[in-house]
């Protein structure tokens, strides 16, 4: 065995998922998109026939728009979910933790991380912001984001350990933690901007500038 | 100085300190080390902006090594 490793050794529990990489972040990426789009557009559809139909059936094509709306937005709700501060706080060891995180980001991530409560960590995928109990990549560019629910085996540590233990998984192997992570939602990152919380905002907007 | 320090609790803990010229210190630093991969946590070390390997085995040469708790999806 050797004495160092730059592969995530938590791949042994996830044997059966193939390796993630930039090329199956596309094709995720891809279908998510189309899906949505089919989606929106046979509900649009429907609601567009029903009316051509038969006018009187209007509410029953309200319904159908609704549908066409909710949905998705359910999707990018659930992705935002990722970037939500999670579990207790413990406010007594939150600012040592806090400290040795910031240890571990450079200037710009630092003020990022103290305002936001979000790491953003450039990778070779992209641009990750990194919470307590997920993470997001935005990749293209800036023009689209996956979103990741994965989080520490220790629910005791403080939120900002939470997060430190998430980099440095990350930072030891990008594609080996996108890979034990579960994907929630891929999409345009200006629907996950508004599920998510108002001051977390600036962090995302930081990952699509760098991206 | 170099250190090996566990994430917990408590924000985080400093297990051991050893210099290159302290082969004790290192011997009871690479003692608490193995106890704590055999309590299930895991050895990083931060190699810089953007990269940190796994370590297996207590490097004596750096400067700081974090034991972590595994990571799950869900």
């Amino acid at each position: 065995m050797p004495a160092a490793s730059e592969v995530l050794s938590e791949l042994a529990s996830v044997p059966w998922r193939r390796r993630a990489g930039a090329a199956s972040l596309r094709t995720r990426g891809r279908i998510w998109k189309w899906f949505t789009v089919v989606y929106v557009a046979q509900w649009v559809a429907v609601a567009a026939l029903l009316l051509a139909l038969n006018p009187m059936s209007a509410p029953v094509a309200a319904v159908g728009l609704a549908m066409a709306w909710i949905v998705p937005n359910l999707y990018a709700a659930r992705g935002a979910t990722t970037l939500r501060p999670k579990g207790p706080r413990h406010e007594h060891a939150e600012p040592l933790a806090q400290g040795f995180l910031g240890d571990l980001l450079g200037h710009d991530e630092r003020e990022i991380q103290r305002h936001t409560g979000l790491a953003v960590e450039p990778g070779r995928l992209g641009t990750w912001v990194v919470g307590e109990r997920g993470a997001a990549l935005v990749t293209d560019g800036g023009r689209r984001v996956h979103c990741f629910c994965i989080r520490t085996t220790d629910p005791e540590l403080p939120p900002s350990d939470r997060i430190a233990h998430l980099l440095l998984a990350l930072r030891t192997d990008e594609e080996g933690f996108a890979t034990v992570a579960n994907h929630t939602f891929a999409g345009a990152p200006w629907r996950l901007s508004r599920r998510i919380d108002r001051h977390a905002r600036p962090a995302l907007a930081a990952a699509q500038r760098r991206t | 100085m170099s250190r090996l320090i566990r994430m917990d609790s408590t924000g985080h803990s400093t297990l051991a300190e050893w210099t290159a010229a302290d082969d004790t210190g290192f011997r009871e630093a690479s003692e608490a080390f193995r106890r704590e991969l055999d309590g299930g946590y895991i050895g990083v070390v931060s190699d810089g902006p953007g990269h940190a390997t796994q370590v297996r085995e207590l490097p004596a040469d750096a400067d700081l090594v974090i034991m972590r708790r595994p990571i799950a999806g869900g």
